[in-house]
């Protein structure tokens, strides 16, 4: 009897949910819900403002410019030896990446070239950045899922890496250790045995996450299909880096375009994923960990040795030309345009930093998705303030 | 890896040495006859793909190309004219499958008239020395005297933009596309229409340049507050930092705050500097790196 009741009090209860649902989603009225800038999802001071019905977001548009340097009109008044100070801080935790396209691109004016072990130790080094940056794009991945434990390992892990850098450059940020010409000081000793033993702790970071987070059943729930660019679209964009690979384009300016480094002569492999949701890029990034630390143990295998440094004029004065010179940075392609009038100072500088490219297809991409999405739709894209606002 | 490595710039590279002995073999045969040869050889090696490229492009375009550069398995420049400008894009994009858009920036060709005023008395002398050409470029700075980069250029400002074809294995190439933007009107077709992603690339050289993309949804500031004044690329912007302090310069005689810096600099500094400047021929990298040292300290003030 009791039983009877409680079926047509749920009956009762369910057909009024439905009632409701019905008359919630026609009364909906267009609401305007701001993210930032300050938001942790964030990673700095990037604002969005959606516009939303109900969960879902009508329209959205990001509003950077919060960390503007004007690294682009300072480069005017610096010479090219003090502009690595400045470009160094674009992408802070791959801050050693950056200054080698400039560096490239001052060389390929200047029509001077690295020597072998400063180009071994350039690829090096330019793939620990690499590493320490993408550790923590792994273990904040789990953060805007809910997943603290993650960060925290990779907090731990990257600093492993960036002691190595620390060990080699004197900045653990900041390295400021690129020269037209080659590098500013050679390894210390031991170092390259240390290193070897770091990409171990990286490995098994790396099969930690995978088992604690990109295996679990609530990290497939809350990216896979989510946030999904076709090929087509991320080309429009300029998506670059794992962004591009995730949607399928089989492009690494690594293997297409790799001046300056010795990747050739290393044995590595390019990942793609078909999907292009906000898994694929997550374990796209993973995979790309995975071979960096794979590249590192062959470097240190192979460095061979000679000087560090090309016979570079002292008052570095660079030929009037123009030359741009790109390379796969953690974020992306990440390029300098360097017109150059043959004098201390570049004329212009125009610096195409990956994440500026990246984040633009945000208002396209957001069109449609659920709030919650949003962060990890950000999250996956990776992107770094200082690298959208220069 | 080596073997998959056969990237697109490899590939030019052995397209350009294949190309190297029919030029050579060509005077050969045709030895008798003198003005050919000449003709032939002119630049030295040559870069096939590229001039496949521009020979499409010039196809498809006719007068709007105006002139071009190729810097032989390194890249390649275009200039079109502003009436061109959206044709270039849709052309590049639809039918040399350039589909990635890379980026889209413009150039103030002008002298900046503050020249290097922004510099402390010991750089000006360094400068003085080293580069006499440059003095006599920066009293000639009247907008006449612009001095144009690669593939040349007619007007103040230039529009440049890159695409590239990506992503296809060995066939993979980039290319620059410049246009001359009119110096009355300052406006360009926008390309948001051929790559979506033009969109923020054009919103900041906008408010960088004043330049204008007629046809672009909403020419908001990227990064500057709405009520903005000025253009800060532009080179008659003053970069204010600069104008109230000088610059602690590139050589490394920064003082203690106590040895009076205003007085001492100009005599003393000049016959110092000069002897490391003869010296330039013989470089250290030791040497190198103390000036970076101390620059860079400069630079976080």
């Amino acid at each position: 009897m009791t039983a009877v009741t409680d079926r047509q009090k749920l009956q009762y209860i369910a057909a009024k949910a439905a009632d409701s649902r019905v008359n919630v989603e026609l009364e909906t009225e267009g609401m305007i819900l701001n993210m930032g800038p300050q938001h942790p999802a964030t990673h700095g001071t990037l604002r969005i403002v959606a516009k939303l019905d109900g969960e879902q977001v009508v329209a959205a548009e990001p509003i950077a410019g919060y960390m503007h340097r004007g690294y682009e009109k300072l480069t005017e008044v610096r010479t090219y030896p003090q502009i690595t100070a400045l470009v160094n801080r674009i992408d802070w935790l791959g801050s050693f990446a950056n200054e080698v396209p400039f560096i490239l691109a001052s060389e390929q004016l200047m029509g001077i070239e690295a020597p072998p072990r400063a180009q071994w130790i350039r690829t090096l080094l330019f793939e620990m950045s690499r590493v320490a940056n993408l550790i923590l794009f792994l273990g904040d991945m789990g953060v805007q899922l809910g997943a603290v434990t993650p960060a925290f390992f990779a907090f731990r892990d990257r600093e492993f890496v960036l002691d190595q850098i620390e060990a080699v450059t004197g900045g653990r940020f900041h390295p400021n250790f690129d020269r037209i010409g080659g590098l500013k000081d050679d390894l210390p000793k031991g170092w390259l045995a240390e290193t070897k033993n770091v990409m171990n702790k990286v490995r098994s970071f790396c099969d930690q996450i995978e088992g604690l987070l990109m295996n679990a059943e609530v990290f497939a729930t809350r990216t896979r299909g989510i946030g999904v660019i076709p090929a087509d679209v991320a080309m429009q964009y300029g998506l670059s880096g794992a962004n591009a690979r995730a949607s399928g384009i089989d492009w690494d300016l690594r293997r297409d375009a790799p001046f300056g480094f010795v990747y050739p002569e290393l044995d590595w492999k390019v990942w793609t994923h078909p999907d292009g949701d906000s898994f694929a890029r997550f374990w796209v990034r993973l995979q790309e960990v995975r071979e960096s630390t794979k590249m590192i143990d062959q470097i240190c295998d192979g460095v061979p040795g000679g000087p560090i440094m090309a016979k570079v004029p002292r008052i570095i004065k660079v030929p009037a030309g123009e030359a741009y010179v790109t390379t796969e940075n953690p974020l992306g392609e990440m390029g300098f345009y360097i017109v150059s009038k043959g004098e201390l100072a570049p004329f212009r500088v125009k610096i195409r930093s990956a994440s500026f490219n990246n984040v633009s297809i945000t208002p396209w991409l957001l069109r449609g998705v659920y709030v919650p999405d949003i962060i990890t739709i950000l999250a996956s894209l990776y992107f770094i303030l200082g690298d959208i606002d220069r | 890896m080596s073997e998959q490595s056969d990237n697109a710039e490899e590939k030019l590279d052995a397209a350009a040495t294949a190309a190297e002995p029919e030029t050579v073999a060509e005077p050969v045969v045709a030895e008798p006859v003198v003005a050919e040869p000449v003709v032939a050889e002119p630049e030295g090696p040559k870069d096939e793909a590229r001039e496949e490229l521009l020979r499409r492009f010039i196809e498809a375009l006719g007068d709007g190309v105006l002139d071009s550069h190729i810097e032989v398995d390194k890249d390649l420049w275009i200039r079109v004219s502003a009436d061109a400008w959206f044709d270039a894009g849709e052309f590049a994009r639809n039918q040399l499958q350039a589909r990635y858009f890379g980026f889209l920036s413009a150039i103030d060709w002008m002298p900046s008239p503050f020249g290097r005023s922004m510099d402390s008395e010991v750089d000006r002398l360094l400068e003085a020395s080293a580069d006499e050409v440059e003095n006599s470029a920066a009293e000639g700075s009247a907008v006449a005297g612009l001095e144009h980069g690669f593939a040349g250029g007619d007007t103040r400002f230039q529009v440049f933009a890159r695409v590239a074809h990506v992503g296809d294995q060995g066939k993979n190439f980039g290319l620059t596309l410049k246009v001359d933007v009119p110096d009355d009107t300052l406006a360009l077709s926008t390309w948001t229409k051929i790559y979506a992603g033009s969109d923020w690339h054009e919103r900041e050289t906008h408010e960088m340049f004043g330049i204008d993309f007629t046809g672009h949804p909403a020419l908001r500031n990227m990064y500057l507050p709405t009520g903005f004044e000025g253009h800060p690329l532009r080179k008659d912007f003053p970069l204010l930092a600069r104008q109230v302090k000088p610059w602690p310069g590139i050589v490394d005689v920064e003082q203690m705050p106590s040895n009076e810096p205003e007085e001492s600099s100009p005599e003393e500094s000049s016959p110092e500097e000069s002897s490391p400047e003869e010296s330039s021929t013989e470089e250290s990298s030791t040497e190198e790196s103390s000036t970076e040292q101390s620059s860079t300290e400069g630079a976080d003030t």
